[in-house]
């Protein structure tokens, strides 16, 4: 399956990653060499194959309901690129 | 005793060295950071040292080992690839994105290493992200191999693997989610082992691929590996996919005894793909093995061809994920100046992350996404059970699955960045170990043209203790893991 | 063109729980910014879930209460998105395999109907945190308090057919998990919060028109509203022949206006995935059994129960039982009294008035379920008119003791001894010839009135403490014999 620059553009809006006009012939074209490759997969039968998440079936320990962690804002703030009176900043956003 | 000694000496030695106070803990750690001062800059294998930190945890080892309080480890030096969490010190994964990043928390490896008595002496090159096997796509520059350094070390743990064969450390740490402990370690010519997974605690190692990762120790010898992975294994409350299972002595339980040993030969891993005088080398190997009294047994891993396509898909996936975080709000890099929140996050990211790493976040988006997850996600999960059900079938009459950890040795830096899938195609034979999830080990089979080869070892799930057991033996019977590179402090 | 409305809920349920779903971090109303998020919480690289079992026995709980199936085997998935206060850039939810399955939920209507609401599923995910708009000037300030908040969303299908059903399952919801105890469904604060999926089609007709969803509301009377509002606003649009967007809109309260939000205006496409950091949730028989046993009586039993044993009506148990406090202070009174329809009356009445007027709830009530069975005993036993009782009732509301204190100390007993009463009658008769003349002249149907004036006479003489039933016939008899 081959994509196209217009596929990509798309793909990469919903990754948050920015491609200039200039990048995304060669992008388009590495990408579509690496999806030849797993393209592969559609040559192999798995009808009744159960997908594996894990490699081991384990099942989900369970933590008992205490609160164990006591937050040192300030530690964990500190590589916070933008910050004021204790919130993350973001540019303003509209809802 | 020499410096070219101590860089040399197994973790065995070097313990019996600090018991006997023949050397102080912090000798050790100034011999070895005076190699990596005086080494460093030819190969870029360190990016970030914390030599006062060492120093004064060396002066405490050394107060434990005078008491007669040491245990294996203590006081023995190590060095972390940068993608396990290091409290107050600069944890870059390889990437812009966290250039300065310090987190307020130790990964439970290196608090686990750090309670054995090791010292830490600073961090490791890696790929970007763990997502590479040349190391060429760190931000912090390419790693050199020492055995060339025309060459490659092999990727992503390839700082680790190129400074431990350098003799910067005695030991170093690893992850492996497609064969970044295995490759390099095999292309560096060290003892490199990728546990089962589950077998060590994931937290605060930062991310690639959740069901694939899975940190490791790289060393000197099958022996040293041993007491580190018995220093870093068991199951952490705070990862909920690491395993209730006891944890042996690794390094109490190598008695160098597989007479009997039932080892399977995959067809598959010596197809046309790999390099003939590699295969030489593993034959040669694989038949030091049998003379020490395993059988050699001719396996199938029929769907060994699908790994790829595989693990091009779940690794990919998992890791659009866990990269979805790195968005420029509460650390990491950040924009200058943005004009609104969409801005914030495509330039960030964009900025932050180099190429390979935005290609794997675009194809796994890509297979995440509508419309496209049944053909290509779920069709990968499907075919990882197929693959893991080979190896099921292959160990109901093999105890161990030998063959080789890379299909070459290190290529010429530079020569495959252009073509990603030429650069997959080097991890062809360790990925599907770690869909799988079973434990693989890479150890020295001897050189082509004085670079060296190695020899994979893959074991049952949580079986790591008979593959270091096979290289163990086989380390005694060869010198090939005493191989040092013609590098600096070792150049004749 | 007559309009059909159509529409399905999906609550958005934080579980009461001490610590997170995923994280050790405490889950606290209104703490300082950012001061209840750890490195789990605000997602720092390395960092990993590890499920909180409290949350899972609250949403088995939940799956019991409504009698749906529960998920033998659940598994969390990633959803992912881009959003500021989304700290991983997923969030941690069910997609594939939740843990609450089918269910049908009978809500009670006002006129003592149940109308069965079909719940699709229940599971389990992480709250978000919050964006804070109106601090900063040019900045929306982020605090990820709440991320990680245990959420378990209730889906239903569109069986909605009227706001007041709406709202009507809301209020049967929210009896339903307070009764749990596995939220404490406080709206105001986002403990509940209700997303409405709704559109409109010719009555009448089978299919689905285009439906919009409303985000977020977070009370009764919005839910009320906004779903006029939309219904108005959608059918507007038909009937001017235009169609319905599909989207994302946000109720404006002030306004009373729903409006599209421009955040959501990018499609998503959230590309689920199993979470590989968490394994599946295995709930085998035993679990659910040992959790059953546990579960208390709920709502739609206790209203049953409260009408065949206590002989309540319709109306008073579907008045009493929403409040589970409510109901267990009832049950408490009627312990103490053995009458249960004056309890009923006396707490729906005066004690809800009271309680209402000073915004207390009955859990703090100053009045306890005790004393105001001591008050209706009195009642019952005739020591108490009525009017005296409400006068005993505002003092034990001021905290001056039991009745019987106050009865005693204030002499407040009915005068119900006939000497006593003959003579007070007597007295007045004798005192007024005028209105005595008027009364005999008057026919039956005058007279009633007229004897009022003697009534209130003696009532004044007797301090209000003559038994008006006593007072009224002795009135009677003497009236009749001054002919």
């Amino acid at each position: 399956m081959s994509v196209t620059p217009e596929d990509i553009e798309k793909v990469a809006l919903l990754a948050r990653l920015s491609i200039s006009e200039s990048e995304l012939p060669e992008v388009t074209e590495r990408f579509s060499k690496v999806l030849d490759l797993v393209d592969e997969l559609n040559t192999i039968n798995t009808d009744g194959v159960v997908p594996m998440s894990n490699p081991h079936d384990m099942t989900q320990r369970l933590r008992a309901d205490t609160v164990t962690s006591h937050t040192a804002r300030e530690a964990l703030m500190a590589s916070a690129p933008a910050q004021a009176s204790g919130y993350f900043l973001v540019p303003k956003v509209i809802d | 005793m020499a410096d070219s000694d101590v860089l040399n000496a197994s973790v065995s030695d070097l313990q019996r060295m600090l018991s006997a106070r023949a050397i102080s803990s912090e000798e050790l750690v100034k011999t070895c950071l005076g190699q990596i001062e005086a080494e460093n800059d030819a190969l870029n294998a360190v990016i970030t040292l914390c030599g006062d930190q060492a120093l004064s945890d060396a002066r405490e080892a050394d107060q434990v080992l005078s008491r007669g309080d040491g245990k294996p480890l203590t006081g023995i030096p190590l060095l972390h690839k940068d993608i396990f969490c290091t409290k107050g010190v600069r944890t870059t994964c390889g990437s812009h994105m966290l250039e300065t990043f310090e987190p307020a928390y130790d990964a439970t490896v290196v608090a686990r290493l750090k309670a054995a008595g090791t010292v830490t002496l600073g961090k490791c090159n890696m790929d970007e992200f763990a997502m590479g096997s040349s190391n060429e796509t760190s931000f912090f520059g390419a790693v050199k191999n020492p055995w060339d350094l025309d060459c490659v070390p092999g990727g992503s743990s390839g700082g680790s693997a190129a400074a431990l064969a350098a003799g910067f450390a005695p030991l170093v740490t690893g992850t492996d989610t497609g064969g970044s402990i295995r490759q390099p370690a095999s292309l560096c010519g060290i003892t490199g082992l990728k546990p089962t997974y589950g077998r060590v605690s994931r937290l605060g190692i930062i991310a690639f691929a959740s069901s694939l990762d899975q940190a490791g120790p790289m060393a000197r010898s099958a022996e040293d590996c041993a007491h580190m992975l018995t220093a870093m294994s068991g199951i952490d409350a705070g990862d909920s996919t690491s395993a209730d299972r006891a944890v042996p002595d690794f390094a109490a339980a190598l008695n160098g005894k597989i007479e009997g040993l039932r080892i399977g030969i995959p067809r598959e891993y010596f197809n046309d793909a790999l390099n003939p005088k590699v295969r030489e080398r593993i034959m040669a190997a694989l038949s030091q093995l049998e003379k020490a009294g395993a059988q050699l047994i001719d396996i199938d891993l029929p769907h060994t061809h699908y790994a790829i396509a595989t693990y091009y898909v779940i690794a990919p996936a998992e890791a659009s994920a866990n990269l979805a975080r790195y968005d420029g709000v509460r650390f990491g890099h950040r924009c200058d100046d943005p004009i609104d929140l969409e801005d914030l996050y495509l330039r960030s990211r964009s900025e932050g992350f180099g190429e390979e790493v935005q290609r794997r976040i675009l194809v796994g988006t890509y297979a995440l996404s509508s419309g496209f997850y049944d053909a290509y996600f779920n069709k990968a999960q499907q075919v990882r059970r197929i693959i893991a059900d080979d190896f099921h079938r292959a160990f109901e009459t093999v105890d161990v699955i030998a063959g080789p950890s890379a299909p070459n040795v290190a290529f010429q830096c530079g020569t495959k960045q252009q073509d990603p899938v030429a650069m997959y195609m080097e991890d062809i034979y360790t990925l599907a170990v770690n869909l799988a999830g079973l434990p693989g080990l890479s150890t020295p089979a001897g050189l082509i043209n004085g670079m060296p080869v190695g020899l994979q070892l893959i074991g049952k799930a949580f079986d790591e203790a008979t593959i270091l057991n096979t290289a163990h033996r086989l380390q005694q019977d060869t010198d090939w893991h005493t191989y040092r590179p013609n590098f600096g402090t070792f150049q004749s | 063109m007559s309009w059909e409305m159509v529409m399905g809920l999906e609550v958005h349920l934080q579980l009461a729980t001490q610590s997170k779903i995923f994280s050790g971090s405490a889950t606290q109303f209104g703490a300082e910014p950012n001061c209840q998020a750890d490195p789990v919480d605000l997602g720092m690289p390395g960092m990993l879930p590890v499920l909180n079992e409290e949350a899972v026995r609250h949403a088995v709980k939940f799956g019991l209460g409504i009698g749906a199936t529960i998920g033998e085997r659940s598994v969390f998935d990633r959803k992912n998105y881009f959003y500021p206060d989304l700290p991983k850039g997923y969030q941690v939810s069910q997609f594939f395999a939740p843990i609450v399955c089918e269910g049908v939920f009978e809500v009670p209507m006002a006129d003592g109907s149940l109308l069965p609401i079909r719940i699709t599923r229940a599971h389990l995910e992480e709250d978000a945190g919050k964006s804070v708009h109106d601090i900063f000037p040019r900045e929306t300030g982020i605090d990820l308090n709440r991320a990680g908040t245990p959420l378990l969303e209730i889906v239903t299908e569109p069986d909605f057919r009227t706001a007041e059903q709406a709202v009507a399952y809301l209020k049967a919801l929210h009896s339903l998990v307070t009764y749990l105890g596995i939220s404490d469904g406080n709206m105001a604060e986002g403990s509940m919060r209700c997303d409405i999926n709704i559109s409109l089609r010719e009555r009448g007709t089978d299919a689905l028109g285009t439906r919009t969803e409303i985000k977020n509301v977070n009370s009764f009377r919005f839910v009320e509203r906004a779903i006029h509002v939309e219904c108005e606003r959608q059918a507007d649009i038909l009937d001017d022949g235009g169609r319905i967007t599909q989207e994302t809109r946000l109720y404006d309260a002030e306004q009373n206006v729903t409006r599209s939000m421009r955040s959501k205006e990018v499609a998503n496409d959230y590309r689920y995935f199993p979470e590989p950091d968490l394994l599946p949730i295995e709930i085998d028989a035993a679990y659910i059994e040992a959790v059953r046993a546990t579960l208390p009586e709920l709502p739609g039993a206790k209203r049953e129960r409260f009408v065949s044993d206590y002989g309540l009506s319709e109306y008073d148990a579907t008045l009493l039982i929403p409040n589970h406090a409510m109901a267990s202070f009832f049950e408490a009174v009627v312990n103490h009294c053995h009458a249960a329809k004056p309890a009923a009356n006396w707490i729906l009445g005066d004690l809800l008035g009271a309680l209402n007027r000073s915004d207390i709830a009955i859990e703090k009530s100053p009045i306890s379920a005790q004393q105001l069975a001591g008050l209706i005993n009195r009642i019952e036993d005739g020591t108490l008119s009525s009017k005296l009782a409400k006068q005993v009732f505002d003092a034990m509301w001021e905290g001056l003791g039991e009745a019987d204190e106050i009865i005693e100390s204030r002499e407040l007993k009915q005068v119900s001894d006939t000497g006593a009463l003959e003579t007070m009658v007597a007295e007045v008769i004798a005192a007024n010839p005028d209105q005595v003349a008027q009364y005999l002249a008057a026919d039956e149907v005058k007279r009633k009135k007229l004897s009022g004036f003697f009534v209130g006479q003696i009532m004044k003489a007797s301090q209000g403490q003559a038994n008006p039933k006593l007072l009224n016939q002795l009135l009677l008899e003497k009236l009749a014999a001054q002919s």
